[in-house]
């Protein structure tokens, strides 16, 4: 009967869930947050901590404040003439809601990509030249030639795509425009990606695409993802958050949630046994 | 036990049976009253489609004589002594000669039997004025003319079009007609000698309104109408579509924004004449514009047209999806640039469709323009935004108005180019509409 | 065996109870064919030795079974938390109670042996080895099916006694080889069948482990005790 979790005696290759907490580093910082639609409240007090250059995954029933939560990150809530957020919202130990910080230049540096993929009606090349252009991160045809063959090389769409970077966004597969949508996220080059259930629209070998996907731009983006498969967190995330009636219920390593969570909540809900 | 549950799935199988049943028979019933329904539709629809044959067949048939007109050729000598005396070829002494004398001329020469005052009076009845006009353009254009004999053909007044068209009946009366027997006598004649045609009235395009319904053209309504509809269409589209940009996409949705929205609808329902009277009042009498201008029919137009644009433009925008908004506001574009670079271009089939529908109607307007005077008689085609001007649907009311029997058949004529406007302008919107209509 | 907190899709909960039933069957089979087997040592019943020894391929084929049906619901179910722990354990716990009727079919194959030589002394303390080994089998798969953790820690602490029974049987069973020559191949075969009876008792305690694994999600931290010395007995000549 072997022993469960040997620490790495190999330090030669530490694997990301192994780095102990205190010695990550902290990308958003949030405390007490509470939203309110009107007079109803979506979140109440949820203390959580995303940290950098890895996948954090958001569960939980229908209707349980993951996709609200994930929305006030990047301050797209303020869309909402009723919605109201409350507490602290740190990035890089800046508050998000603080007249510091610009809402626009949030939003470059903190990329959403949506559950339905949403490419401009525009042609691919200008799908992924629009972000840059308007933040002046590139300029001048070169330059922005290069921010959109490296984007969709990174988003693994580029030898699909190369020669045909005039045709219509919208005229590609499902797949490959959610994956387009990607590459113009990451073509702002921003710190964190949220994606609110990327994979919920498209079939099987897409979504492992995309995940694939999201493995590899771990290595430079912290990335959130709420997604409604219990399987698709597994796989996909370090760390998972468990969501319920607007409560964050439980946070920990993903292996740890999916194995022997700590709450009955979450264990009811990941065996599916409610919700 | 078994027998029980053997029971039961009988009872559900009969449950089942009969509501087959009741399905197949009312199957029937719905289909007939579907039938029925698809009778009425197709009948409703041959009804309208009779009226409307019927309306543009009684106007393009009572049209169509218009387009034509009845012109004599004649050999005009230009006789030197009545034109130019002096030998100067001054302008002004050519612009002012006595052309009517050379037509006088002209026709006594093709009939030398008359000698009478009176008789000589109604041979030249028989050409149009128009006629004198024509040689003095001739003249004026040509100087070198002047002593040559030419050939020229003239139209023939508005009685002889009508009598040659057959309009006007031989056997009334001669002091119910409008020409005489021994006119009749003339022309016929003059019919024999082959020099009278029929050829297609293109000045009833290029000229503009005339006492003589023979000269009477509608170039000078149709120019009324485009500086008119010049003014309205500057005014109301910005107007309008900044209008909607702002209502929809930045405006708080709270009490005020709420009344202007409902103020906006009812306007849209108000009777044109109000937005008439509005223009009297305020821009001729307060702000002391010129009277029959287009500038003040184009602002007229303007705000009766105004909430057709805006409401036709917040359709639009609201049509817009908003995944297109939350993607560029996702990606950290300012409220203006999502609606400048993605919302407004995607919008913009609907906008222009709406206001392609606007300016229709605005082109058909005719009660507001009344107010503002724009029913007075021009013979001059306005040149800009100031001169007074009419247009085509008041032109067609004055001429509907006119005595004159000729005006009939330009009045038909008047009505079918502005409907053929109004037709075009209506497919436009369509072919804009399915050209522009994207896939999201 | 109803839990409060049923599935929502129901087949989920069957093939759960499915599974215990299976785990039940086998451990009652291994239990009854043990104590077939120390009956038939105690009371030198060849006849009753050869049928332990041809019902021990029933529990075989439960494990097989078992093993099948754990794999479907891998597949098919992808369990999570403590449907997991439930499923691996189940798949373990067989896999243990299989070993356990192989080792009582082993005694049974030495009865036969040792039932053609005279009789020797310490059937006493063999037949106490066996009831406490059969207590804990019984005890553990209680546990099991109540998923009762501190039932298989009991179970874990009884093992201590039949490792101690075990030390002694070695030495009383050396005394006897040294006194009387004879006797050896039959001590031989006893020496066997108390290794036998002795490893049924860690295979107890390891499915006890595997409960608390079950139910707590994790391995007990503390380390059981061991009383088994005769690694280390030595009896020389002069003792």
């Amino acid at each position: 009967m072997g022993e469960m979790n040997t620490p790495a005696t190999n330090t030669d290759a530490v694997p990301p869930q192994a780095v102990p907490l205190e010695d990550r580093e902290t990308k958003f910082h949030t405390s007490d947050v509470c939203v309110y639609y009107g007079a109803k409240q979506a979140l109440f007090d949820v203390n959580l901590d995303i940290y950098a250059n890895e996948v954090t995954a958001l569960i939980g029933p229908s209707g349980c404040g993951k996709s609200t939560y994930l929305r006030s990150l990047n301050r797209m809530n303020d869309t909402i003439d009723i919605c109201r957020v409350t507490g602290n919202i740190i990035l890089d130990g800046t508050d998000i809601y603080s007249n510091v910080l610009d809402v626009v230049h949030l939003r470059a540096r903190v990329g959403m990509v949506f559950q339905k993929p949403n490419p401009f009606p525009k042609s691919i090349y200008e799908n992924i030249a629009y972000g840059p252009r308007i933040h002046g991160i590139a300029t001048g045809k070169t330059e922005i030639d290069e921010i959109v063959e490296s984007s969709l090389i990174k988003a693994g769409l580029w030898n699909e795509v190369k020669d045909r970077l005039d045709a219509p966004g919208t005229g590609l597969s499902g797949g490959q425009q959610q994956r387009l949508c990607i590459a113009r996220a990451i073509a702002v080059q921003p710190e964190v990606i949220l994606m609110d259930e990327p994979c919920s629209a498209l079939d099987p070998i897409a979504t492992a695409r995309i995940e694939e996907l999201i493995d590899e731009l771990r290595e430079n983006f912290s990335i959130v993802i709420v997604t409604h498969s219990m399987q698709q967190a597994a796989r996909v995330s370090q760390r998972t958050a468990f969501f319920h009636l607007g409560y964050l219920v439980e946070v920990d390593e993903t292996n740890k949630i999916f194995t022997s969570p700590t709450d009955q909540r979450t264990q009811d809900y990941i065996t599916g046994r409610f919700g | 036990m078994t027998d029980i549950a053997m029971t039961q799935t009988d009872t559900q199988k009969q449950r089942a049976a009969n509501a087959a049943e009741a399905v197949r028979r009312s199957l029937k019933r719905r289909y007939a009253a579907e039938a029925r329904f698809k009778a009425y539709g197709i009948g409703a629809i041959a009804i309208a489609m009779l009226t409307i044959v019927v309306l543009f067949g009684t106007i393009i048939k009572g049209g169509l004589p218009a387009f034509t007109e009845t012109v004599i050729e004649m050999e005009l000598t230009l006789d030197e002594s009545v034109i130019d005396p002096q030998g100067t070829r001054d302008p002004g002494t050519l612009a002012r000669a006595n052309y009517r004398r050379i037509v006088f001329d002209a026709l006594t020469a093709k009939f030398p039997d008359v000698t009478n005052r009176r008789e000589k009076r109604e041979l030249t009845a028989m050409m149009s004025r128009g006629a004198s006009f024509q040689v003095q353009q001739l003249v004026t254009n040509d100087p070198s003319l002047i002593g040559q004999t030419i050939t020229m053909t003239a139209p023939v007044s508005s009685d002889f079009d009508l009598y040659n068209k057959g309009v006007i009946n031989r056997d009334v009366d001669e002091a119910d007609r409008r020409v005489s027997d021994q006119q009749m006598v003339w022309f016929d004649r003059l019919k024999e000698q082959g020099v009278v045609s029929t050829q297609f009235n293109f000045g009833f395009f290029s000229s503009a309104d005339s006492r003589e319904p023979e000269l009477a053209g509608i170039w000078g309504a149709a120019a009324g109408s485009f500086y008119t509809m010049l003014v309205t269409l500057l005014l109301s589209f910005p107007i309008g579509v900044a209008a909607a940009i702002y209502l929809e996409e930045f405006a708080p949705k709270n009490r005020l924004t709420q009344i202007i929205e409902v103020n906006i609808n009812n306007l849209a329902a108000v009777p044109s004449i109000v937005f008439g009277l509005l223009g009297l009042a305020v821009f001729i009498n307060f702000f002391g514009l010129p009277r029959s201008a287009p500038l003040v029919g184009g602002m007229v137009l303007a705000l009766m047209t105004l909430p057709t644009i805006i409401i036709a433009s917040r359709a639009a925008l609201k049509a817009v999806p908003p995944s297109i908004r939350e993607a560029a506001m996702g990606l950290g574009a300012s409220r203006m640039q999502v609606v400048g670079h993605h919302v407004l271009p995607l919008a913009m089939p609907g906008i222009l469709t709406g206001t392609i529908i606007g300016m229709a109607q605005a082109l058909g307007e005719t009660a507001p323009l009344l107010m503002i005077g724009m029913v007075a008689f021009i013979v001059d085609v306005p040149g800009g935004v100031t001169d007074p001007a009419t247009v085509l649907p008041v032109q067609i009311y004055l001429w509907a108005d006119s005595p004159e029997r000729a005006f009939v058949a330009r009045t038909s004529a008047a009505i079918m180019v502005l409907l053929g406007f109004l037709v075009f302008m209506n497919a436009l919107a369509v072919v804009l509409r399915k050209k522009f209509e994207r896939r999201w | 065996m109803a839990k409060e907190n049923d599935h929502i899709v129901k087949s989920f909960d069957e093939d759960l109870r499915q599974l215990d039933n299976y785990i039940a069957e086998m451990g009652g089979l291994a239990e009854h064919l043990f104590a077939d087997a120390i009956k038939a040592l105690t009371r030198r019943d060849s006849e009753l030795a050869e049928r332990v020894i041809q019902n021990d391929k029933r529990i075989d084929d439960l494990e097989a079974q078992v093993d099948s049906h754990t794999i479907k619901m891998l597949a098919l179910r992808q369990p999570m938390a403590d449907d997991l722990r439930v499923v691996i354990t189940a798949l373990r716990i067989a896999s243990l109670i299989e070993r356990i009727g192989d080792y009582a079919k082993n005694v049974a194959k030495r009865t036969v042996a040792i039932s053609q030589t005279p009789p020797v002394g310490p059937s006493r303390t063999i037949s106490r080895m066996g009831n406490v080994v059969q207590g804990m089998i019984k005890t553990v798969l209680d546990a099991y099916l109540q998923r009762d953790a501190n039932l298989a820690q009991d179970v874990r602490l009884r093992d201590e006694e039949v490792d101690a029974l075990h030390t002694s049987l070695f030495r009383e069973l050396l005394t006897y080889m040294l006194e009387d020559p004879r006797s050896i191949s039959a001590c031989t075969h006893l020496l066997f069948v108390a290794k036998n009876i002795e490893r049924i008792g860690d295979h107890a305690t390891n499915i006890a482990e595997n409960v608390h694994f079950l139910v707590h999600g994790s391995v007990p931290d503390d380390t059981r005790p061991k009383g088994d010395e005769s690694s280390y007995t030595v009896i020389g000549a002069d003792d």
